[in-house]
């Protein structure tokens, strides 16, 4: 039988039970490759649901430095009888099938082509432990102990991490290492170790830091100046405003009061929050919101207030897989195109793309900067993929010498060295006009924020030119907005070529890997990464100078390749979509394949022999 | 309603303690139906923040959507207003409440914003204990889509359209006693005697004030059959008591028969004389006011005045324990931990 054999690049698999504390011992696992000097990319599949049903944990090991989904799985763990028929299937063929053997294997789940390997997990923790949590807790710590003497991970790195794990509860520290070391000692004693696919030392992850997306977030808002944050709970945005919470308790608090600098209010709904985002910028705080696809369809209707009264707001979207309650804990990137034009009328919202962690604290931060002078709201599109797994992300950065531009606000003193105020009055030609906060001034300065039409004085009209004058303004602006937002990331071939490819967000790093797949074999193509709608002339030039543009999404409907052909009226023909929606981070070999199939005249030859299955989300 | 708003003073007209005349309280002019009981209560809102001496732009208004929100406009011209989506008028107070502590909040919103789409808001702003005034205009119906009932009409009522309301009202006073706000009265848009203190003394609290006034609405729900007309509310209602509001700065000169009434110190120091009290009523504790407000209901009775005030309550600042500085005046100094304590951020997430 063939064996895979590979040093630092391989994706392993844990298929566990949710509920049991797998999590933090999977986590243990990935943070020990990292800390040995390799790119690794966790990723927690997870359902929804607190106990009980089938969870999984990948992660991705790559020597080259790839962080994106490669497709296939090299080593499964599988400690959940439930799921464990279609998990051995998942293996690559010559890879690794690793399970708990105090019970026999149902002989019909055994492949020739895949080595099996059993650890009798529950026995050495029946032998070791009375109490049934210990049992259950410490199970997935002894597997990855015994991981790290089949993969020969340096033992010292696991406990130096267990000991900087639970600082402060140092009880749990010795506990910890002594499970390590039972399933260490097992696998040394009873199999032959390491395997085929091992780990090596390397210095390859610079000054990286592991960090999930939502947390970037939450610190980018403190960071920026957010005093104010107003949300209702849904996964996968959740944690943006929990870390938001944890960091401003530390970083936030008065020294002289021990009171707080900022207020968070969890709302009734989503309606009531986006609703108090707004009457917080309108009165001058920096104020953000988090939520996922189906908040933004309830947001809507305020979406549309903010963008026509124009009242800074910063949103951030942790999309989901949708429609509907859709699969409430996959990724997917499907809110592009109602975030795009959220509300009824004539709207057009500024959308934000971050891939990274670091790109999503850097936008976060600068979100409230574009907010407020924009005057308009501010939608972060960031997805449950990089909002909920730990990123390995170039570390976070701030220039002390920065400070807040909180756009155009006039103050007590400026409006009294002014003649007229008018709210809506274009005064300096680039369709941006001056807001007083309430309170500024006792006789001058105050006006009537309102969703209806109005003049250049915010006094209510139902003229048709004042409200189309008021309309052409607000494209104007949109014109303002395509010079100040994020520009497009070039990525051009290594030679010139015909074919270009659009990705955004989290696309980028299997989308990348795609790429050089590709140009092994002779296919080259120029990439672009959006980061920002409005698009800037850069896109529409891009794709010019395509003869063919593909558009990598995660969603089905090819939501950005439609709000290109909306934007710039490119026709179906140059634009071609390749996706992925099955709520799992599109991979590397999908793309790939997808690619491929769409230029005329390849021979496709997959790069490596299928287990049989279509990938999922794979075009057949 | 008049078409011109008249431009000439009194040259001595009386000025308040800032030195502001009534007319520099006032808005524009009103596009309701003449004789709408919701410009009698914007004409009462002018007199009680003149006669508080609050500057006007140390009040913010806000509001949902419907004829009583469009108001604002008609009232406190100096103040920034905020006319925002049907029934969401709380939210966008809180946020602004949040962003700035020193302001007044005085919110309006109808039966309709209220009682209906902007319910779920409007009793978690009580349940908050936002500091805020929330004035109801109630007249039963959704008049800017011309007179349909409301969830505030009663039931039997009938609207110009004649069909009765086949629904039970909702009662907004029994429905924030119970979610524990802690001012609540009821008035009616033609007692001004009664509203203006009222709104003083809502002001004045600390926390979440409903002040629910019935305010008829004379082109839809004016009509023999309607519970909410001038003459069914002039001939049905029955009040607390009487309700004297004298600020902090003045001496109080009043004497009140012992027995049938009581003093209030308020958050800011002026006090408020309640007095001729309803048999029965303590309007200082909820289940007696939660009583009161039921019999009257039954009796089909309209029960005005002070219904029930709690002395001291926290409110949703306090709850949340922010600075006293209010937020949207601090800036990078207090806000941004700055590039140092990033870095060591980022060693701990290696």
């Amino acid at each position: 039988m063939k064996t895979i054999k590979s040093v630092n690049d391989f994706v392993i698999k844990f298929a566990n039970v949710n509920g049991t504390g797998s999590a933090s011992a999977n986590n243990l696992f990935a943070k020990a490759l990292f800390r040995m000097g390799l790119p690794v990319s966790p990723k927690n599949i997870f359902p929804s649901n607190i106990q009980g049903l089938p969870t999984w944990y990948e992660v991705r090991v790559s020597e080259k430095g790839y962080l994106g989904r490669r497709g296939g799985v090299d080593i499964m763990l599988s400690v959940n009888p439930q799921s464990m028929p279609k998990d051995i299937q998942e293996v690559e063929s010559g890879g690794y099938f690793i399970y708990d053997n105090t019970k026999p294997l149902d002989l019909r789940l055994i492949r020739n082509d895949v080595n099996i390997i059993g650890l009798p997990l529950t026995r050495i923790c029946n032998n070791e432990y009375s109490d049934p949590r210990q049992r259950q807790l410490f199970k997935n710590v002894i597997y990855v102990g015994a991981l790290a003497a089949l993969l020969d991970i340096d033992f010292a790195v696991l406990t130096r991490l267990v000991g900087d794990q639970f600082k402060g509860k140092e009880k749990l520290v010795a506990p910890n290492i002594h499970a390590l070391e039972l399933g260490h000692q097992y696998a040394r004693e009873n199999i032959e170790c390491p395997l085929g696919i091992r780990v090596e030392k390397r210095d390859l992850v610079g000054d990286c830091i592991l960090i999930d997306g939502n947390s970037a977030i939450g610190l980018g808002a403190i960071y920026g100046g957010a005093t104010m944050a107003a949300w209702y709970p849904i996964t996968p945005s959740t944690s943006v405003v929990e870390a938001f919470e944890k960091y401003a308790k530390r970083m936030r608090i008065d020294p002289g009061t021990g009171r707080k600098n900022y207020a968070i209010v969890q709302a009734e709904d989503e309606l009531a929050a986006i609703g108090m985002v707004i009457g917080a910028s309108w009165n001058g705080a920096r104020s953000f919101t988090a939520t996922s696809g189906p908040g933004i369809s309830l947001m809507s209707e305020f979406l549309g207030l903010a963008y026509f009264a124009e009242i800074p707001t910063v949103l951030i979207d942790v999309q989901r897989a949708g429609p509907s309650t859709g699969m409430p804990t996959r990724t997917q990137q499907s809110d592009v195109l109602s975030a795009a034009y959220a509300s009824h009328g004539d709207t057009k919202q500024v959308l934000l793309f971050p891939s990274t962690p670091r790109e999503a604290f850097d936008m976060t931060a600068d979100s409230f900067d574009l907010a407020e002078r924009l005057q308009t709201p501010i939608i972060i599109l960031t997805d449950l993929d990089m909002g909920m797994n730990d990123n390995m992300s170039e570390p976070l950065h701030w220039d002390d010498d920065r400070t807040y531009d909180r756009g155009k606000v006039l103050s007590a003193e400026d409006l009294d060295n002014m003649e007229d105020f008018g709210r809506y009055k274009d005064v300096d030609g680039d369709a941006i006009c001056y807001r007083t906060y309430p309170g500024t001034h006792p006789t001058k300065g105050a006006f009537f924020t309102r969703g209806t039409s109005r003049d250049e004085y915010a006094v209510y009209t139902e003229s048709g030119e004042i409200y189309e004058a008021n309309m052409h303004r607000l494209m104007a602006k949109w014109e303002t907005a395509k010079t100040w937002v994020p520009g497009p990331v070039m990525n051009p071939a290594d030679r010139p070529t015909d074919y270009g490819v659009i990705f955004y967000g989290t696309s980028e790093s299997s989308s990348l890997e795609a790429l050089d797949y590709l140009a092994e074999e002779g296919v080259y193509i120029d990439a672009m990464r959006v980061r920002s709608f409005p698009f800037n002339q850069d896109v529409e030039a891009f794709i010019d100078q395509h003869e063919r543009t593909f558009v990598i999404e995660q969603n089905r409907d090819a939501q950005l390749r439609t709000l290109l052909m909306a934007e710039f009226e490119f026709g179906p023909d140059k634009l071609k979509s390749v996706l992925c929606f099955d709520g799992t981070p599109i991979s590397a070999r999908n793309i790939r394949k997808q690619i491929l199939q769409q230029i005329p005249g390849t021979n496709i030859t997959p790069l490596r022999r299928e287990t049989g299955k279509l990938e999922s989300g794979e075009a057949s | 309603m008049s078409y011109i708003n008249p431009k000439f003073r009194h040259p001595e007209l009386p000025v308040n303690d800032l030195g502001y005349t009534k007319a520099d309280y006032e808005g524009s002019i009103s596009t309701l139906c003449a004789g709408c009981g919701h410009d009698s209560i914007s004409g009462a809102i002018v007199k009680a923040v003149h006669e508080l001496s609050i500057e006007p732009h140390k009040i913010a208004k806000i509001s949902g959507i419907g004829c009583s929100s469009k108001t604002p406009t008609y009232f406190l011209g100096k103040s920034h207003g905020f006319n925002s989506v049907h029934g969401r008028m709380p939210s966008v107070a809180t946020g602004a409440s949040m962003a700035n502590r020193d302001l007044t909040y005085l919110a309006v919103s109808g039966d309709g914003d209220t009682a209906s789409i902007g319910m779920g808001q409007f009793v978690h702003a009580i349940r908050r204990n936002l500091n805020m005034v929330y004035i109801v205009m109630n007249n039963g119906c959704y008049g800017l889509t011309k007179g349909q009932d409301s969830a505030t009409a009663d039931a039997g009522s009938a609207s110009k359209k004649g069909d009765p309301n086949p629904f039970a009202a909702i009662d907004l006073c029994g429905t924030a006693l119970q979610l524990g706000a802690g001012f609540v009265a009821r008035s009616f848009s033609g007692d001004k005697e009664q509203l203006v203190p009222l709104i003083k003394a809502g002001i004045s609290h600390k926390g979440f004030a409903l002040i629910d006034v019935i305010s008829p609405c004379v082109t839809f729900n004016n009509n023999v059959g309607s519970t909410k007309s001038y003459e069914f509310v002039r001939e049905h209602s029955e009040a607390t008591g009487t309700i004297d509001f004298v600020p902090m700065q003045q001496e109080i000169t009043a004497h009140y028969q012992p027995g049938t009434s009581a003093e209030v110190t308020m958050h800011d120091g002026s006090v408020i004389h309640l007095h001729k009290l309803a048999e029965g009523l303590d309007p200082f504790d909820r289940a007696s006011a939660m009583n009161i407000v039921e019999q009257h209901r039954q009796s089909g009775q309209i029960l005005t005045g002070l219904i029930y005030m709690e002395e001291h309550s926290e409110d949703l600042h306090e709850a949340l324990d922010t600075v006293q500085r209010p937020l949207n005046q601090l800036g990078p100094e207090e806000l941004c931990p700055g590039r140092k304590v990033l870095e060591n951020i980022n060693e701990s997430l290696r």
